[in-house]
């Protein structure tokens, strides 16, 4: 079942992922940049999965290739869940 | 050997021919094998029976690889894990010489031999992609590769499968997912049978037609963790036809 949809847990879910896959719990804000934190494209396929396995919502490729930065992913994910 | 992570195999088109053999091999390998099949029950039930009756585990998976909803749920992951090993093998021809093959034919050849490769292999890259290890074969065919008079749409859809391959290989190779491709020639399966003559292995170098399970045999290396680092190829099977 979905998890229910709040910013705090969008950010914990999208925080939680990018520390799996590699990044800094330190360097993470939502100001920060995915090239900054070396986030790539097969890094954004796998958070994909991890939002959608958690909250049911799809990401494709199209909704994610303007994304800058980390709370940008969070309010794409918080606007496509609600 | 390395451990491997949790999953299963799936074989589409696993009920008869290369696709049956495959199976077969991945179980003895240690994966629990989905058997696809879209029509032919039978024979999957079969090759179910033969996997258990040799202590290995199998799962019968009815649907159509040219039909979307049904790829999404056979690709989904279940009891038996993600697919980590997927086999592309369902397939179809649907022969004419190129002015003489109408829509429907182009199109059935492409939606199964091309679209289904691709809806497959999108549906499992993810998992396998959150797993750090994945292993897709796609069953082309030397048709592919040189000219076969009377298959353009075949030709087409399995020349595209070669070029997918390759490009989808170098996206995810540095997650541990290899993505290659097997290209027979002549296998003495139903689906050629109608095409078979006594001739024909004049033609071939080693002058005879292949079965399924030399193709199987090569399908199960490029499974295997033993070929981790064997990505984006295409491993011809056809006796030196293409020599």
């Amino acid at each position: 079942m979905a998890t229910q949809v709040s910013n705090e847990s969008v950010e914990k879910t999208i925080y939680d992922g990018l520390v799996e896959l590699g990044t800094e719990r330190d360097d993470l804000s939502r100001e920060a940049t995915l090239e900054s934190l070396d986030v790539d494209s097969l890094d954004l396929v796998e958070l994909a999965q991890i939002v959608e396995d958690e909250y049911g919502v799809e990401l494709k490729g199209d909704d994610v290739k303007d994304v800058k930065t980390v709370g940008e992913v969070i309010d794409l994910v918080v606007a496509k869940a609600s | 050997m390395s451990e491997r992570p949790e999953g299963c195999a799936l074989v589409t088109g696993a009920s008869r021919g290369i696709g049956a053999a495959t199976a077969l091999m991945l179980a003895a390998d240690g994966w629990p094998v989905r058997i696809n099949y879209r029509s032919d029950e039978a024979g999957a039930k079969e090759v179910v029976a033969k996997i258990e009756a040799e202590g290995g585990t199998a799962t019968l998976w009815q649907g159509d690889v040219a039909d979307a909803d049904d790829i999404a749920r056979i690709v989904e992951p279940g009891d038996d894990g993600p697919v980590l090993v997927l086999v592309n093998n369902a397939g179809l021809r649907r022969d004419a010489l190129s002015p003489q093959i109408d829509d429907d034919q182009w199109q059935q050849v492409i939606d199964v031999n091309l679209t289904g490769t691709f809806r497959a292999t999108r549906a499992a890259l993810p998992h396998m992609l959150r797993a750090r290890f994945g292993r897709i074969v796609n069953v082309s065919s030397v048709v592919g590769l040189h000219a076969n008079p009377g298959q353009a749409n075949y030709a087409a859809s399995k020349a595209g499968v070669i070029g997918f391959t390759k490009t989808v290989a170098a996206e995810v190779a540095r997650r541990g997912v290899t993505v290659n491709a097997v290209a027979p020639g002549l296998i003495e399966t139903t689906f050629t049978e109608d095409v078979m003559d006594g001739d024909m292995a004049k033609a071939i170098p080693a002058r005879r037609v292949g079965t399924p399970e030399e193709v199987a045999a090569c399908i199960r290396f490029l499974a295997s963790e033993q070929a981790s680092y064997v990505t984006g190829t295409t491993l011809t099977v056809d006796g030196g036809l293409s020599a």
